[in-house]
């Protein structure tokens, strides 16, 4: 069971992660358009270059 | 659940009001696809000015950066072009519906809430699975150490919404939720202290995140309601032009007095009621009136604000000025309209009423029955704490929210937008609709009929003719007439009346004498040409001394109008049509599209008068308007819908807006508000059905913190999954 002493800190500190990096997406507007972004992957528009 | 309700709090206005850069927002409502995006952002992109623009298909519109002086109306036309259908949006006020910061907040603290639950959650399955002495006061330890710090910051909409109430000195939907997150979290704490069996931490915090959910839907679905009578006002010209001894001095409208002089130029709006003093036009008042006909004005014509003027220069004496015209009697209408409309109470508030006491009475007499029974205070609140997590109201919370969403996400994608949270249920109880007819049922643009009975001769001259002016009947027979036309010389408008030219026909047509001769032609009102005025929009046609020839016009269908109405006659609605068009127009057209009940030539006060009436009558009225004659009627409705087109007044005053041109979707609309109502019961007939089950375990004693999570995420799954059905 000692092992429990690691294995929780780790799992809090992963999931922390996953929170901090949610919290990003959402101030980077990521979430505002999901419907486009889904589309926009299939045009061809900028295979080349990325826009700029 | 809304428990805000009892509080409306008003949505901030967004910050971006101004617009930044020369920021512009359009509506698109077509767009559906990878290939609508690429074309519209390279449409804009490709116009002038623009610096760069960006589509969101999810909300089915298009942010622009431009220069200062491209306007709305520019990008539309563009996109016409590109063949997308285009409306200008208000930054300021669509943007405070999606990125804003409220909701913004909301989904973090959804995010935290989440990320605690499952933690917890991990950590009580071990406790649940049979961990025993010091590993399970760890786990509970590490709960407490997650949930704690989380349920301060997640809960606060809650905290500061109970607070409010508890202030105000009444209940809200938030007290119940607050005490029992509060009461769990206390009560596991002191368990843990004591190494005690049970502890709550996880059931607080799903509560919470569930909850959360129910809020964070519930908020997107409302949009920022605004006072249609203060966006009616600012439709008001702020300034005029007064006449003072010859000499023109521009004024504030609120400086005008009575018996002072104004003028109005061709295609301006007249800030004041006056009689016309000097000059002849012709003025719209399709907007004051729903005439389809411009009217003329010449000396000793009233003229009232709102009105504009089209051809000719006026001299108005002002008889009202400010306060006292007639569209801010139409103002003042909207007021008395939105006051008098009884506040409606949705489902979930009418929920929340029986709720909140009758959960507070069960969880206070399951404590004091305990504490009676064994004399322990410990128990007793244990009893009280699973009393109050186990009727969470999750189920509640989120019964009503998750409907709305799935409804409104399936209207938005036919072309509706809801702008009232409580509007899609009061759509549903609707047996009357009441429909305007001019811009409407129909498009509010001429089209020119029968042209093809005219003689090649008089379509070119008509077509000469009509090329001359900018009159909306001249312009309609431009686009409608094709091919050349005749040449023709001293073309002038003659304001008020019409446009007249000579016309030289060739000589080889002329024939005999071979040489040019002239002829006046004209192309104008009935009075000027000398023929009997009709029932109908019509312009007339004289070449030379021959007899006038009369050109009709009627005003197109809209799309969608006939399936609107049979889908809606077929859910066995009652359907009228209210017009301030003349007897006749109204009349035929009612006819020709089957509705039976019809008022003509009314006023705005007398839409609203009727709507009044038919409601006191014990119906509830569905009023579908776009001119600022219906904004009163709007307002007094049981609930109303306005179509893209319309005047900024009416869609402020209406609950939803149309987004494209189509009526179709308002019977759809019907039948999915009914279908939603449906749910919105069903949903609260499984919470009832649950609570009957677990309320007496809970006050049995029964109840451990495995059972409350289970029941919690049973119920709340159960109604999210019968929300979606509605997809």
């Amino acid at each position: 069971m000692n092992v429990l002493v690691i294995l929780i800190p780790v799992s809090l500190f992963l999931g922390g992660l996953g929170l901090l990096a949610f919290f990003w997406m959402l101030r980077k507007g990521q979430f505002d358009d999901p419907d486009g972004d889904a589309n926009r992957i299939l045009r061809s528009d900028y295979d080349d270059k990325p826009k700029t | 659940m809304s428990a805000t309700a009892d509080h409306p709090r008003p949505v901030p206005r967004a910050e971006a009001a101004a617009p930044v850069d020369g920021r512009l927002m359009l509506s698109l409502p077509t767009i559906h696809c990878a290939g609508c995006i690429s074309r519209v952002e390279r449409a804009l992109e490709g116009a002038p000015g623009v610096n760069s623009a960006r589509v969101n298909l999810t909300l089915k519109r298009a942010a622009i950066e431009a220069d200062a002086d491209v306007t709305a109306e520019d990008l539309v036309s563009v996109l016409a072009g590109a063949g997308y259908e285009a409306h200008e949006l208000d930054p300021g006020v669509l943007a405070a519906t999606d990125a804003d910061p409220g909701a913004r907040d909301l989904l973090m603290r959804l995010a935290v809430a989440g990320f605690a639950m499952m933690n917890v959650m991990l950590l009580s399955v071990a406790v649940w699975s049979g961990a025993e002495g010091t590993t399970r006061d760890m786990m509970h330890w590490i709960s407490a150490a997650i949930v704690l710090p989380a349920i301060v910051f997640t809960g606060k909409p809650f905290y500061v919404n109970a607070w409010g109430a508890l202030r105000a000195g009444h209940l809200n939907m938030d007290v119940p939720i607050s005490l029992a997150i509060l009461l769990a979290v206390g009560t596991s704490l002191y368990e843990t202290m004591l190494s005690g069996e049970y502890a709550y931490f996880d059931a607080a915090i799903s509560l919470t995140f569930f909850l959360l959910a129910g809020r964070y839907l519930d908020y997107r679905t409302r949009a920022s309601a605004r006072s249609a009578a203060q966006e009616l006002a600012a439709l008001e010209v702020p300034r005029a032009v007064r006449l003072r001894d010859g000499v023109e001095e521009t004024v504030g409208v609120a400086d005008l007095i009575p018996g002072d002089v104004v003028l109005v130029r061709p295609g301006g709006r007249i800030p004041v009621d006056g009689l016309v003093a000097e000059g002849n036009s012709e003025i719209d008042r399709a907007l004051m009136t729903g005439e389809s006909l411009p009217a003329f004005a010449g000396p000793g014509h009233a003229v009232s604000a709102g009105e504009v003027n089209l051809t000719g220069p006026l001299q108005v004496n002002v008889t009202a000025a400010g306060k006292d015209t007639s569209l801010h009697r139409i103002a003042d209408l909207v007021a008395i309209a939105e006051s008098g409309r009884s506040r409606y109470t949705s489902l979930a508030d009418q929920a929340a009423k029986l709720y909140a006491p009758g959960v507070h009475i069960l969880a206070a007499v399951a404590a004091v029955g305990w504490y009676l029974y064994t004399w322990d205070l410990r128990i007793a609140l244990n009893i009280a704490a699973a009393v109050l997590i186990i009727t969470c109201p999750c189920a509640l919370g989120l019964a009503v929210p998750a409907v709305t969403t799935a409804a409104s996400g399936r209207l938005f994608r036919k072309g509706m937008l809801i702008k009232d949270g409580t509007a899609m249920e009061r759509l549903a109880e609707v047996d009357t609709v009441v429909f305007d007819k001019t811009g409407t049922l129909t498009l509010g643009a001429p089209q020119p009929v029968g042209l093809e009975h005219f003689s090649e001769t008089e379509a070119k001259v008509a077509l000469g003719l009509a090329q001359g002016s900018s009159h909306p009947l001249a312009q309609a027979l431009v686009t409608g007439l094709s091919g050349p036309a005749s040449p023709l010389s001293n073309l002038r408008e003659v304001p008020g009346f019409g446009v007249e030219a000579i016309w030289k026909d060739t000589p080889v047509r002329l024939g005999v004498e071979g040489k040019l001769n002239g002829k006046v032609v004209r192309l104008g009102r009935a009075a000027w040409v000398g023929a009997e005025a009709p029932d109908v929009t019509a312009t007339f046609l004289q070449i030379g001394d021959g007899a006038p020839v009369a050109l009709t016009f009627t005003d197109s269908l809209r799309p969608g109008a006939v399936e609107a109405l049979r889908g809606l006659k077929a859910n066995g609605l009652r359907v009228l049509l209210i017009s301030g068009d003349t007897g006749g127009a109204v009349r035929r057209f009612a006819d020709e599209i089957g509705i039976d009940e019809v008022m003509a030539e009314a006023l705005p006060a007398d839409k609203a008068a009727r709507i009044a009436a038919l409601s006191d009558a014990g119906a509830k009225v569905l009023m579908v308007g776009d001119g600022l004659n219906d904004t009163a009627a709007l307002a007094a409705a049981h609930v109303s819908i306005s179509p893209a087109s319309a005047l900024d007044a009416a869609r402020v005053a209406s609950d939803m807006v149309l987004l494209g041109q189509d009526l179709a979707p308002i019977a759809e609309a019907f039948d999915v508000a009914v279908k939603a109502r449906a749910r919105i019961r069903e949903n609260f007939t499984i919470a009832t059905v649950y609570n009957v089950v677990a309320v007496p375990i809970a006050i049995a004693g029964f109840a451990t913190p495995l059972a409350a999570a289970l029941a919690m995420s049973a119920s709340s799954i159960t109604v999210s999954l019968n929300a979606l059905r509605l997809k």
